[in-house]
């Protein structure tokens, strides 16, 4: 189909720069946006008769990884700089 | 992530519906559903969700870098990335690593011994409610086919009531005709009783009329018996008494 109206992961990696110049960034568009992403997320792994524990781990990686990106400026400065 | 897909051209085919045709039987000519169709029955839930591997890495990720790299691809990337995190400084090994080493240790222990034990008991409480809710279904299912049965029976019976009518009808001509026929026979009685009164009235009087007109001839015939006549009537009598003994003492 034409290349404003694909989801993102049936974009190849070339057309990659023309599809986020095709893509609105109003509010409303984001928003929008990540409902979606946030609902198949939930269709795939969560509403399904015999999920397993990957639904959840996967959104705690997630915020592990996330925590650990907010907090490397206090990491690095108690390993690196002072030393106790 | 394909049949993600399909459940999203559902809602597509199902806007296509056929235009609003005039119903015979309603005598409607528009349609009835004016707004759109929710998709009622609801799809059922998938089986399982997306395979996930190590309980982290979604299968997809893999799929993808099997055409370039093969099936050690993305375990040699994992194990390069972490190097490189782990030299540069950019992942700090502290005091905090080893509780998360030891957290991890203890959920993936857990999870491998009690996971299904879990799953088992989360399917069985699914099944209760479901088998709950299927049993009230089939429950007004059975209530609505013997509502059915029953109205099929009062229908039946309706054809019934004509004989029903009919035999009302003829009790009904009986009764008429028998009180009809009382009322008849009530008639017949009572001129009869008032027909007996005047003959027995007339017999009556023409028997009273005789008696006293005998009564009357004898009083008038004892009175004209005058005395004289008595003293001769007896002196006679005697004589012919007489005249008997000796025609009598004669013949003996």
């Amino acid at each position: 189909g034409p290349l404003s109206e694909r989801p993102l992961l049936e974009v190849r990696l070339g057309e990659l720069h023309t599809w986020i110049s095709t893509c609105k960034f109003s509010p409303q568009e984001l928003l929008g946006a990540v409902h979606r992403a946030w609902s198949s997320y939930c269709a795939k792994y969560i509403h399904v008769k015999q999920g397993g524990p990957a639904g959840i781990s996967m959104l705690l990686a997630g915020y592990c990884l996330l925590s650990y990106g907010w907090n490397y400026q206090h990491f690095s400065k108690t390993s690196l700089g002072v030393s106790y | 992530m394909l049949s993600r897909l399909v459940l999203r051209a559902a809602p597509a085919a199902l806007r296509a519906l056929p235009p609003p045709v005039a119903v015979g039987v309603l005598h409607t000519t528009r349609p009835l559903h004016t707004t759109q169709q929710s998709l009622a029955p609801v799809p059922p839930l998938p089986e399982k969700g997306g395979e996930v591997r190590h309980g982290l890495i979604p299968e997809e990720f893999f799929q993808f870098l099997y055409p370039k790299t093969g099936v050690t691809g993305p375990y040699m990337l994992g194990t390069g990335l972490l190097l490189y995190l782990l030299s540069k400084e950019i992942y700090v090994v502290n005091h905090e690593t080893a509780a998360a080493a030891c957290i991890l240790t203890v959920i993936v222990y857990g999870i491998k011994k009690f996971g299904a034990d879990v799953g088992a008991f989360a399917d069985k409480l699914n099944e209760e409610k479901v088998a709950m809710a299927q049993s009230m279904k089939d429950n007004a299912m059975k209530m609505l086919q013997t509502a059915i049965e029953e109205e099929k029976k009062e229908q039946w019976r309706v054809e019934g009531h004509s004989y029903l009518f009919d035999a009302k009808r003829n009790n009904i001509a009986m009764l008429l005709e028998t009180n009809y026929r009382e009322r008849l026979l009530m008639v017949y009685n009572e001129v009869k009783k008032r027909l007996d009164y005047q003959v027995a009235m007339q017999t009556l009087k023409r028997q009273k009329e005789q008696d006293h007109m005998i009564q009357w001839v004898e009083k008038n015939v004892v009175q004209s018996i005058t005395p004289q006549q008595q003293k001769e009537s007896i002196a006679k009598c005697i004589l012919d008494l007489k005249a008997l003994s000796k025609s009598a003492h004669a013949a003996v």
